[in-house]
């Protein structure tokens, strides 16, 4: 079937001829050129924004703003975000990190999306020109967004304060078994204050582990202390099965790769 | 099927198509400008096979398409030897014995260069890290990676 690729200079433009039925996103192509490889027909046509605003990245004031167009490449050398670098970092190999975009990455179905994993772990704000959505929100809608995303923003985490974790089994880099973002946030005793943790490869798309996060509220980050978080993990998950790893496998090592980076 | 131009220079000689609109660079570059140096793999973007260089960065040829790179420099390993002289990396290539089908080895070149051009002197690490996006079925890596290893030393023992 013909494909057609339409370039507009900008996302407005653009976002008009997404009305049009058969037609799809092109971001980095790392997921839409793939679908055209393999024989997707639910679309005919590709439209793509060259808009340079659409890859602008900004960090400063404790607070980042990345265009949706940014590449994983473009995140991870940025200096602003040395803090959250190894997640994008994370994301493919050299070549697909030259091409994949923040913003295709919040629509990729499991087992990719590792950067939206930490996305939700930094409580990030999805931008789609004037309006804005909390990613949670955004993730659970995502089926049915219209529009073009065009930045995500979010405040920029201490030293330390995020962590994050890809389980894969080639080595070095390779497609999730599961990815783990946490963003805690301790008191002067230790004693955890606040936790944000999302996880990729444990549903459809990134989620929250939302009663591992309450289970950590006033407990130190010890063997002790994260034990009944490690006990509730998987509450809300609904891992797949597909050529990677089992729902089985992930659910059983989803507690050991949490407790891991926890105390790391 | 509507054709679409797409200009670029490929290994420094100027090309003008008319490609198959929506058609990838990779399908362009074997089928139309005869150049059969990357290789189709998996067409997902997963084996490195197809990688070229476009405006001095690693890219994979399957998963862009040929309408986007107008006005672009692409390098193909078919350009990197020069006046029948071996690159070399394709110099350490061959002694290395780093190919065995090398069916991987064009894709594995490139991410050799994309490397050394940017990081003359890499460590092991660093090599590893810049082939982790290419599968070899054949070598398990070793001679691959001493290879590059190889004619980064040979690389600078020139320059100096």
């Amino acid at each position: 079937m013909p494909l057609t690729l339409q370039t507009f200079s900008t996302v407005a433009d653009a976002g008009a001829a997404l009305k049009a039925p058969g037609t799809r996103y092109l971001g980095g192509g790392t997921l839409a050129v793939r679908a055209v490889n393999e024989g997707d027909l639910s679309f005919s046509t590709l439209v793509r924004a060259t808009e340079p605003a659409l890859s602008r990245i900004e960090a400063e004031g404790g607070r980042a703003r990345i265009g949706a167009g940014a590449t994983m490449a473009a995140v991870a050398a940025h200096p602003g975000l040395a803090a959250i670098a190894k997640a994008a970092r994370a994301v493919g190999g050299p070549a697909v990190r030259n091409q994949a975009s923040v913003g295709g990455n919040l629509f990729a179905a499991s087992p990719y999306g590792d950067f939206t994993v930490a996305l939700l772990a930094l409580d990030a704000t999805v931008h789609a020109g004037e309006r804005a959505t909390p990613i949670d929100e955004f993730l659970a809608g995502r089926d049915n967004f219209a529009g073009i995303v065009t930045a995500v923003s979010f405040a920029v985490p201490q030293a330390g304060g995020f962590r994050f974790l890809k389980v894969s089994r080639v080595k070095p880099k390779g497609v999730s078994v599961l990815s783990i973002a946490a963003v805690v946030e301790e008191d002067g005793e230790g004693r955890i204050t606040a936790a944000r943790i999302g996880l990729g490869c444990m549903a459809d798309r990134p989620i929250r582990a939302g009663a591992a996060e309450e289970a950590l509220i006033g407990n130190k980050r010890t063997p002790e202390g994260i034990a009944a978080a490690l006990a509730v993990a998987g509450q809300g998950t609904a891992p797949p099965t597909d050529a990677v790893a089992s729902a089985w496998y992930r659910a059983e090592v989803l507690p050991v790769h949490l407790g891991r980076l926890l105390l790391a | 099927m509507a054709k679409v131009p797409v200009q670029f220079s490929l290994n420094g000689s100027e090309k003008a198509e008319f490609v198959d609109s929506g058609a990838t660079l990779l399908a362009v570059l074997r089928g139309k400008a005869g150049d059969t140096s990357p290789k189709g793999g998996c067409h997902q973007g997963t084996c490195g096979a197809c990688s070229v260089i476009i405006d001095g960065e690693l890219r994979l040829s399957c998963l862009t398409l040929a309408e986007t790179c107008d006005g672009a420099a692409i390098t193909t390993t078919a350009g990197l030897a020069e006046g029948g002289v071996l690159h070399p990396l394709q110099r350490a290539f061959m002694d290395g014995f780093a190919a065995q089908c090398g069916f991987c080895t064009p894709g594995m070149l490139m991410a050799a260069k994309a490397l050394l051009d940017r990081m003359p002197n890499p460590a092991r690490e660093d090599v590893v890290e810049a082939i982790s996006g290419n599968i070899c079925r054949c070598t398990g890596y070793e001679p691959i990676i001493r290879a590059i290893l190889a004619a980064a030393r040979a690389n600078s023992h020139q320059v100096a």
